[in-house]
C-alpha cells in the first residue's frame, strides 16, 4: 500500500492546495441556511450525554409518547421493530406509543458499531436499552407510588399510565410524572426486568414496523436524502490496487454540463455535478492516468501464495501440547485441506452518502454501522474537531458487514469540503464492488486423529487467511479505500511469529477451534467438544485486497472446514453423521440443536455415503453441520437435502432445516427472517459467488461476472426450529444459519454421490472434478 | 423540455434526453421508489411499470418514456393504502432491507396482470433478472402467490 509522507493532511495546506492537489473550483451554488437545528426527527435538544444516565436513553414527551435513544440501528434485520418491541414491554406502553430514534452522534448513546451480532446481547440482556427501559419503569412506579400514596406493589402499569390495582379509577400518566421530560436519575443495574413468561409484546412475531412504507416504496433511504443546495459526486478510482495518480485532464471534461468542480486529494479524484448523470458522465470521461501498481499475483496460485506469504501473525487458539503424540499413536489420521475464496458483501444498492461540511462544522447522512467511530474518522479527514461533525445514520442497502457505507461517507464529505456546498454520493457497480472490503479467502489445514474404539483423540487444525484495513475504527480511515487513497495507511501487519502460548482464557471469537475440541487454556475449558488433543493455530497475512467483515467473517470459512472434516472422520469410521457429533460434543444446547434439527428433517441414522446411490443421473443425499458461533453467541444446526445433477455436475438444495437457539426469542418471525435469509445468502456464497481478478484489478464488477442467486432460482423453504430459552442471556440471530450452510450442502453431496467438495464455491466444474476423483483417495 | 406522465401526475423535465429515465424519477421528481442498483439492467432496482411492462429505467432513455404512462412503487399504493399486492408483502414479511422491491413487486405485477395463474416456471423465469442481496426469496414468492390466488378467486 501506498503511504503519504503526509498521512495526516492539514487542512490549511489541502485548501490551499499545496502539499495536496487540488484542480477544483467553487460551485457558486446558492447556500441556504442549514444549522444544526431541524435537522434531528422533531427537531428537539439533543439529549445525549452520560451513557450511565437514564435521559441518555429515554424520554417522556408531554404527550405520554415515549422516546426511545439507541446505538443499535436497522439494517434491515428488525432490530427497530424488536427494540420497540423491548420498550413497549418493560414500560409498560403501546408499541405505536414508542418512537426509536437510532445511531445519531448528536442524540443517541455511543454503542459502537450495529455488528457482529451483537444488537441484542448489547441491548435485550440486562444492559444498554434493557437497562434504561426496566430503569424507566421503577422510576415511573416510585413517582406514582408517591403521588398516588400507594406501595409500589400496589400499583399496575398499562398503556402509558400508572394506576392503583384495587382502584384503577386512581391513575396518574407517564406525562405528568416525568415533568419536564426529564428522569434526572442514573441507570439502576438493579431494576428489575418484566419477567419474559408475562411478556405479552417482546415474544411475539410483531410485524415490522417498516414493511408498509418499504413495500410502498416512500421509506426514504440514505439515497432519498435531499439537502437544500445539494449538489452530486462521482469518484474516480485507480485501475487497480497499487496504481497511483499520474495527473488529471481537467480539459477532457471542460465541456461536460452542469460540472461544478474536479476534486484531487492525493490519490483520491471525483468530480461534483449539479445532478447525478452528469457526474456520473463527467466521471466517465475525465481523462485520468495512473502509475500502474505491481502485476497482482494470480488467482490459481492464491492459496499457495497464502500459506508461504510472509511476513505473518500467528496465534495459537488453543494447545494441549500432545497433538503431535496423540496423532502418530492414532489408530489412523483423517487429513484434508479445505480452501475458500474471497467473497464480497454486493450490495444490492450502490453505497449512498450526503454530507455538508462547512468551515467549521459538518454534518453526514451516512449508511454506516457506526456512526460514532466514523464521526472519529471524519474528523482525522476533515481535520475538524470531532465535536464539530454530526453523523446521521440513514439506511442503505442491506450491507451484511463492512460495505461502502464508510468509503463512500468519506467520499462524500471530502467532495463537500473541497466544492464548499452539501453533496451526494452514489457509487458506480464496479467502484463498489472493485473496492469494497472483501470477506478473507482462506486456507484450512486439518488432521484429526481417530482411536481404535473410532473415537477422535486429537485435532490439529492449522489456517491461513489475508487481511488488509477491516473497519476503520475511530483512527483508521485508510482501512477502506477512500482513506487509503488520501494517504491515511491501513492498520499495520503486526508480524508475530511464532505464536506465543495461548494465555488467558479460551476465546473462539472467529471459530478457528472446531465445536468437537474442550478448549481448554490454562487449566480451564470453554469448548463444545470433548476432544482435549487439540491444537488451532491461525496465520494472519497481507492481502492485496481490502478485507473486512462480511456476515460471519472467518466463522464461516472455518466451519466450512471443520464441519465437513467432521463427516470425513464419521465417514471413515462408518459412523451416522448426527450420531458421530452427539458423541463428541459436550455442550449441551448445541447438542440439542444437532438433535432437534434431525429430528424435523427426519434424519435416518446411517453412515454417509448413501448406499444404493446412482453412479450418473441425478443423486440426492443429506447432510448436517452445527456451530456456537463465535464461540459464544448463538447455537444453529443445519440439515440440507441436495439433488445432485451428476452429469452437469449441478447442485440443488432441496430442503433446508434449521434448529436454532439464541436465548429469549424476541420476535419469532423476524428471527426466522434472519435464518432464511442466512440460509439462502449462504447457499448462493456455497454455489457461486467468488471475488476474481486478473493482472491489473479485480474482474468480478458486476453481476455478470459475479454470481447471486436470483429471484427466478429453484431455492428450497427453510423449515426453522426454534428453541426459545427465556432463561438464558440474549444472543445473537443474524449470523448463526449462514455458517452452517456451505458445510451441511457439501456434506450432503458427499452423502448423495461419495464426492467431497473441498472448495467454495462448488461451482458445477468443481463438482464435476470431485466426481470424477472418487475412489482416487 | 420532456413531458412525463408518472404515477398519474403529468411532468414537465429540463433534461438531456439522452438521460436514463431512473435519473430523472430519482433525481429530478425525487421519487423514491425505482432505485439506482447497478445501472446495467442486471439487478432490477430501477424498475418502473410503462404503460404496464416491467422496465429498467436504468437502460431507458427518458425521451422514450414520454407520452407513456410510468408507474413506480409509489404510484401503487401508499402505507395506508397499499396496493393487494403490496398488503400481501406486508402480510408475509416479505422484506428485510427493501432495496429490490420495486423490481420484485412490479416485476410480479406486470406477470400477473397479463397471466394471473403463472406456472411456477413461469413465475421463476419472470423474476431470474432479479436479485434480492439479503435473500428473502422465500418469503416474496409467498406474497406473490398469495396476491395471485386473490386475483384469480375475484376473476
Amino acid at each position: 500500500m501506498k503511504l503519504s509522507p503526509d498521512a495526516v493532511p492539514s487542512r490549511r495546506r489541502f485548501l490551499a492546495g499545496s502539499g495536496a492537489l487540488l484542480v477544483g473550483f467553487g460551485a457558486g451554488s446558492s447556500r441556504t441556511a442549514l444549522g444544526w437545528q431541524g435537522l434531528g426527527p422533531d427537531g428537539g435538544a439533543p439529549p445525549r450525554g452520560d451513557p450511565d444516565r437514564l435521559d441518555s436513553w429515554l424520554a417522556v414527551t408531554t404527550g405520554g409518547e415515549v422516546e426511545a435513544f439507541t446505538g443499535k440501528c436497522e439494517l434491515g434485520q428488525g432490530i427497530l421493530t424488536a427494540q420497540v418491541q423491548l420498550v413497549a414491554e418493560e414500560l409498560g406502553v403501546a408499541a405505536g406509543r414508542v418512537r426509536l430514534l437510532q445511531c445519531d452522534t448528536d442524540r443517541t448513546p455511543d454503542q459502537g458499531t450495529t455488528s457482529g451480532s451483537n444488537s441484542h446481547p448489547a441491548n435485550f440482556d440486562g444492559e444498554g436499552l434493557a437497562r434504561a427501559a426496566a430503569t424507566a419503569r421503577e422510576a415511573l412506579l416510585a413517582r406514582a407510588s408517591e403521588r398516588l400514596g400507594l406501595p409500589v406493589d400496589g400499583l399496575g402499569v398499562r398503556d402509558g399510565v400508572v394506576f392503583d390495582a384495587v382502584d384503577p379509577s386512581r391513575r396518574v400518566g407517564f406525562a405528568e410524572l416525568v415533568a419536564g421530560g426529564s428522569f434526572d436519575v442514573p441507570l439502576s443495574p438493579t431494576a428489575r426486568r418484566r419477567a419474559p413468561e408475562r411478556w405479552t409484546v417482546l415474544g411475539t412475531s410483531f410485524p415490522r414496523l417498516d414493511v408498509p412504507a418499504l413495500a410502498t416504496g416512500s421509506f426514504e433511504f440514505v439515497h432519498n436524502v435531499r439537502v437544500p443546495g445539494m449538489l452530486h459526486g462521482a469518484v474516480v478510482r485507480p485501475p487497480g490496487p497499487g496504481a497511483r495518480l499520474e495527473g488529471v485532464d481537467e480539459g477532457s471534461v471542460r465541456d461536460r454540463p452542469g460540472l461544478a468542480g474536479i476534486v484531487v486529494r492525493g490519490d483520491f479524484v471525483g468530480v461534483v455535478a449539479d445532478q447525478p448523470w452528469r457526474a456520473f458522465e463527467a466521471a466517465r470521461q475525465l481523462r485520468v492516468s495512473w502509475t500502474p501498481g505491481p502485476p497482482l499475483p494470480p488467482r490459481e496460485d492464491l492459496y499457495q501464495q497464502l500459506r508461504t506469504r510472509k511476513p505473518s501473525r500467528d496465534t495459537l487458539v488453543v494447545d494441549s501440547g500432545d497433538t503431535p503424540a496423540r496423532l502418530t499413536a492414532a489408530a489412523f489420521v483423517v487429513e484434508a485441506t479445505y480452501l475458500h475464496p474471497y467473497q464480497m458483501h454486493g450490495s444490492l444498492g450502490t453505497s449512498c452518502a450526503v454530507a455538508d461540511v462547512r468551515e467549521d462544522a459538518a454534518t453526514v447522512w451516512s449508511p454506516t454501522q457506526a456512526v460514532y467511530p466514523l464521526r472519529s474518522a471524519l474528523a482525522m479527514l476533515l481535520v475538524l474537531p470531532e465535536r464539530s461533525i454530526r453523523v446521521i445514520y440513514r439506511r442503505g442497502s442491506g450491507c451484511y458487514g463492512l460495505n461502502g457505507a464508510d468509503t463512500v461517507s468519506y467520499d462524500a464529505a471530502l467532495l463537500s469540503q473541497a466544492i464548499g456546498a452539501p453533496v451526494r454520493v452514489q457509487l458506480g457497480r464496479r467502484d463498489e464492488m472493485a473496492w469494497e472490503n472483501f470477506g478473507n479467502a482462506q486456507v484450512v489445514d486439518q488432521r484429526v486423529g481417530v482411536g481404535e474404539g473410532g473415537a477422535i483423540v486429537a485435532w490439529d487444525c492449522e489456517s491461513w487467511s489475508p487481511r488488509l484495513g477491516s473497519r476503520p475504527g475511530s483512527d483508521r480511515p485508510g482501512n477502506v479505500v477512500t482513506g487509503s487513497l488520501v494517504g491515511f495507511p491501513p492498520e499495520e501487519h503486526r508480524a508475530r511469529s511464532p505464536a506465543p502460548v495461548p494465555s488467558g482464557s479460551f476465546r473462539n471469537g472467529s471459530n478457528a477451534a472446531p465445536s468437537y475440541v474442550t478448549g481448554c487454556v490454562a487449566g480451564r475449558c470453554g469448548g463444545t467438544g470433548t476432544v482435549t488433543s487439540e491444537r488451532v493455530l491461525t496465520h494472519s497475512v497481507e492481502s492485496v485486497f481490502f478485507t473486512g467483515p462480511l456476515r460471519a467473517p472467518g466463522r464461516l470459512q472455518n466451519t466450512f472446514a471443520h464441519e465437513c472434516l467432521m463427516d470425513e472422520v464419521a465417514a471413515r469410521v462408518g459412523a451416522d453423521p448426527v450420531g458421530y457429533r452427539l458423541r463428541h460434543l459436550s455442550d449441551p444446547r448445541l447438542a440439542e440443536c444437532v438433535r432437534r434439527a434431525a429430528q424435523a428433517a427426519g434424519w435416518e441414522a446411517r453412515p454417509s455415503p448413501r448406499p444404493g446411490r446412482p453412479g450418473s443421473g441425478i443423486a440426492s443425499g443429506r447432510g448436517i453441520a452445527c456451530v456456537l458461533y463465535k464461540g459464544d453467541n448463538g447455537y444453529a444446526a443445519m440439515v440440507a437435502e441436495v439433488d445432485v445433477n451428476q452429469d452437469s455436475g449441478e447442485v440443488l438444495a432441496r430442503r433446508l432445516v434449521v434448529a436454532h437457539d439464541c436465548g429469549p426469542v424476541s420476535n419469532p418471525d423476524g428471527v426466522k427472517n434472519q435464518i432464511e435469509g442466512g440460509a439462502l445468502q449462504g447457499l448462493s456464497r456455497a454455489l457461486g459467488e467468488e471475488v476474481t481478478w486478473g493482472e491489473r484489478g479485480v474482474t468480478s464488477v458486476d453481476w455478470r461476472s459475479y454470481r447471486s442467486l436470483s429471484l427466478g432460482a429453484e431455492v428450497p423453504e427453510i423449515e426453522c426450529v426454534l428453541i426459545d430459552r427465556r432463561d438464558q442471556p440474549a444472543l445473537g440471530a443474524g449470523e448463526t444459519s449462514i455458517t452452517v450452510v456451505a458445510a451441511a450442502v457439501g456434506n450432503a453431496v458427499f452423502d448423495a454421490t461419495g464426492a467431497r467438495l473441498r472448495e467454495v464455491p462448488f461451482t458445477p466444474a468443481r463438482v464435476k472434478a470431485a466426481l470424477a476423483a472418487r475412489g482416487e483417495g | 423540455m420532456i413531458a412525463l406522465q408518472v404515477d398519474g401526475r403529468r411532468h414537465e423535465v429540463d433534461a438531456d434526453p439522452a438521460t436514463p429515465l431512473l435519473h430523472v424519477l430519482a433525481g429530478d421528481l425525487q421519487l423514491r421508489g425505482p432505485k439506482l442498483g447497478c445501472g446495467m439492467a442486471q439487478c432490477g432496482s430501477c424498475t418502473v411499470l410503462v404503460d404496464g411492462r416491467a422496465v429498467r429505467s436504468c437502460a431507458m432513455r427518458v425521451k422514450d418514456a414520454a407520452g407513456k404512462q410510468v408507474t413506480t412503487l409509489e404510484g401503487l399504493g401508499t402505507p395506508e393504502r397499499p396496493h393487494p399486492l403490496q398488503q400481501a408483502f406486508i402480510d408475509e414479511q416479505a422484506v428485510q432491507c427493501g432495496f429490490c422491491l420495486s423490481g420484485v413487486i412490479l416485476t410480479a405485477k406486470a406477470l400477473l396482470d397479463r397471466n394471473p395463474d403463472p406456472t411456477d416456471e413461469e413465475l421463476r423465469w419472470e423474476l431470474s433478472g432479479i436479485l434480492c442481496r439479503c435473500f428473502a426469496h422465500g418469503r416474496m414468492l409467498r406474497a406473490i402467490r398469495r396476491y395471485a390466488a386473490q386475483l384469480r378467486s375475484s376473476r
